[in-house]
């Protein structure tokens, strides 16, 4: 490990630098995760469930600050609470799925920066927090990011099928006795979880970005869901390995270069798309 | 070609489906009102009836897909909660989102997700299970298409498939012949019959009173409430039909003529 380390250490550019390396890695758990529970989210019709989860995992991380708590937990149980919450309203039909999003939203926001403003939190800090930054990994966070990681790709591979159902016709499933309820549930804590990953790269505020651009890119081109995951995580990597690197170069926020590499990584797909179909 | 007599005598103690008493309403509003009704095994139940009287919300409640307010569904003698493994539901075409990334022989292999089981994919004999349903729904060499590319029929087809891999003893039907072509209806009439045949239950929601009069065993009349029910010779009469409908015109066959039935 040792000796990895110090060869990694020589490594030439971002690469040789440890705040990099640990960038790399949660862009890289990020890259993998968030594309594979955005493609659920984006086929359900509900995108800006992670918007609105970043927005409540940043009262997480303020509430963390205030409380001098680990801010990736504080964040990770916001999120989850915030998910549980959302499903909650949208189930029980006493919100519509985008109106239960944006309380939670807007209410995390609001609530975010008045915990950080009582946490004495400075701009700096809460605009890495917001859009991303390259330090804002810690050391002790890159084991926690990668298990978190494992945590969401297993969770979607162990219900596959069962989540497969419920995104194509959730009637037809509820009549055939999948455990629909639960399903939703376990979907919008996997969303959170993801959402808590994603946010030390790119930021609470361009979470959404990296669990939607790369699905609809990946779906322009892929034929099964199978492939669309797989595509879906390819799209992502690249961009975010991309933007980290253009980010240390350019000296730009991370999350918001990372968005800018996604973006093009759509364009560029949807013309060879086109391109293909004409 | 009406049906009447092909039940009764042999009719068994216990009803495949049997709703007692169901009311379900939306906002505090009824949409259906003390609803009863049971169907044996071996029969295709139609339920007719004009827009708004509740058809498709009569389906769901039975499913278990809308809050039921009162009331209570058998299947075998079961509630339906536990007796989901003999039941299979064909939605409406417009309930289902078409842009989706799967395969039609995905589709059908969703009807086994149930027998297989948790934390298990579906195997060969689920494979090959449902390539031989798209074969016995006429899409044979279309296993691999995604099923957006599909025309209406084909897509209807495929979720029939889909069903029928569920190897269930009663089936939904919500509108299964709402947008699509002639050969696609004449196949899952064909089906229908051969389920029948082979005593299961088919109850299917439906706006075409020909269909419903040449091919079901029993016809249930809706309106909010139950109109009438029974086989389509006792049902199909001009009083009937004009409480079931109300002031609206509808014209149906009897005895080799053209009867129209208005206010």
């Amino acid at each position: 490990m040792d000796g990895l380390l110090q060869a990694a250490a020589s490594l030439p550019g971002p690469l040789g630098l440890d705040f990099m390396q640990r960038a790399y890695l949660a862009g890289l758990v990020a890259g993998v995760a968030a594309p594979v529970i955005g493609t659920f989210l984006v086929l359900r019709r509900l995108s800006l469930l992670a918007d609105g989860l970043g927005h409540a995992a940043f009262a997480g991380v303020a509430g963390a600050l205030l409380l001098g708590a680990n801010p990736v937990l504080g964040a990770l149980a916001a999120a989850v609470l915030g998910s549980l919450g959302i499903e909650r309203l949208r189930s029980a039909g006493r919100a519509p799925g985008d109106a239960a999003v944006a309380i939670y939203a807007s209410l995390g926001l609001g609530a975010g920066l008045v915990l950080a403003r009582l946490a004495g939190a400075g701009n700096i800090d809460l605009f890495g927090y917001l859009f991303g930054s390259l330090v804002t990994v810690r050391p002790g966070d890159a084991a926690l990011l990668a298990a978190m990681g494992a945590l969401v790709v297993a969770g979607v591979a162990a219900f596959y099928k069962e989540l497969l159902a419920l995104v194509v016709d959730e009637e037809t499933a509820l009549a055939s006795g999948l455990p629909v309820a639960w399903l939703n549930r376990g979907l919008a804590v996997l969303a959170a979880v993801t959402v808590v990953v994603a946010m030390r790269v790119v930021g609470v505020l361009l979470v959404a970005a990296l669990m939607v651009l790369p699905v609809t890119a990946a779906l322009q081109v892929a034929r099964g869901l199978g492939r669309t995951l797989l595509y879906a995580a390819a799209f992502s990597t690249a961009s975010v390995l991309a933007g980290l690197t253009l980010a240390y170069y350019l000296d730009v926020p991370a999350g918001a270069m990372i968005v800018v590499t996604c973006a093009a990584a759509w364009a560029l797909v949807s013309a060879a798309a086109g391109r293909r179909a004409s | 070609m009406t049906s009447n007599g092909r039940i009764g005598a042999a009719q068994p103690a216990t009803p495949l489906l049997e709703v007692s008493n169901l009311t379900v309403s939306y906002q505090r509003e009824p949409v259906l009102r003390a609803v009863s009704f049971s169907c044996p095994p071996g029969a295709v139940v139609g339920i007719i009836g004009p827009n708004g009287a509740g058809k498709s919300t009569l389906i769901k409640a039975v499913l278990g897909l809308v809050p039921r307010e009162s009331g209570e569904v058998r299947v075998g003698g079961l509630p339906v909660d536990r007796a989901r493994d003999r039941i299979a539901y064909v939605p409406q075409r417009e309930d289902v989102d078409w842009d989706f990334p799967v395969t039609a022989l995905d589709v059908v292999l969703m009807g086994r997700y149930r027998q297989v089981g948790l934390f298990r994919r579906p195997g060969p004999r689920d494979r090959a299970l449902a390539l031989e349903l798209l074969e016995r729904v006429g899409l044979e060499g279309f296993a691999q298409a995604r099923i957006g590319q599909l025309s209406g029929g084909q897509q209807q087809r495929v979720f029939v498939a889909r069903a029928l891999a569920q190897e269930a003893d009663l089936f939904f039907l919500d509108e299964p012949f709402v947008g699509v072509d002639a050969a696609t209806e004449r196949i899952i009439l064909e089906l229908m019959a051969q389920l029948r045949r082979a005593g299961r239950t088919i109850v299917m929601v439906n706006h075409d009173l020909g269909v419903v009069q040449d091919h079901c065993d029993l016809v249930l009349l809706l309106n909010g409430a139950v109109v009438a029910f029974g086989p389509p010779g006792e049902v199909f009469r001009p009083d009937l039909l004009r409480r079931t409908y109300g002031g609206r015109l509808v014209a149906f066959e009897q005895g080799g003529s053209r009867v129209v039935v208005g206010p």
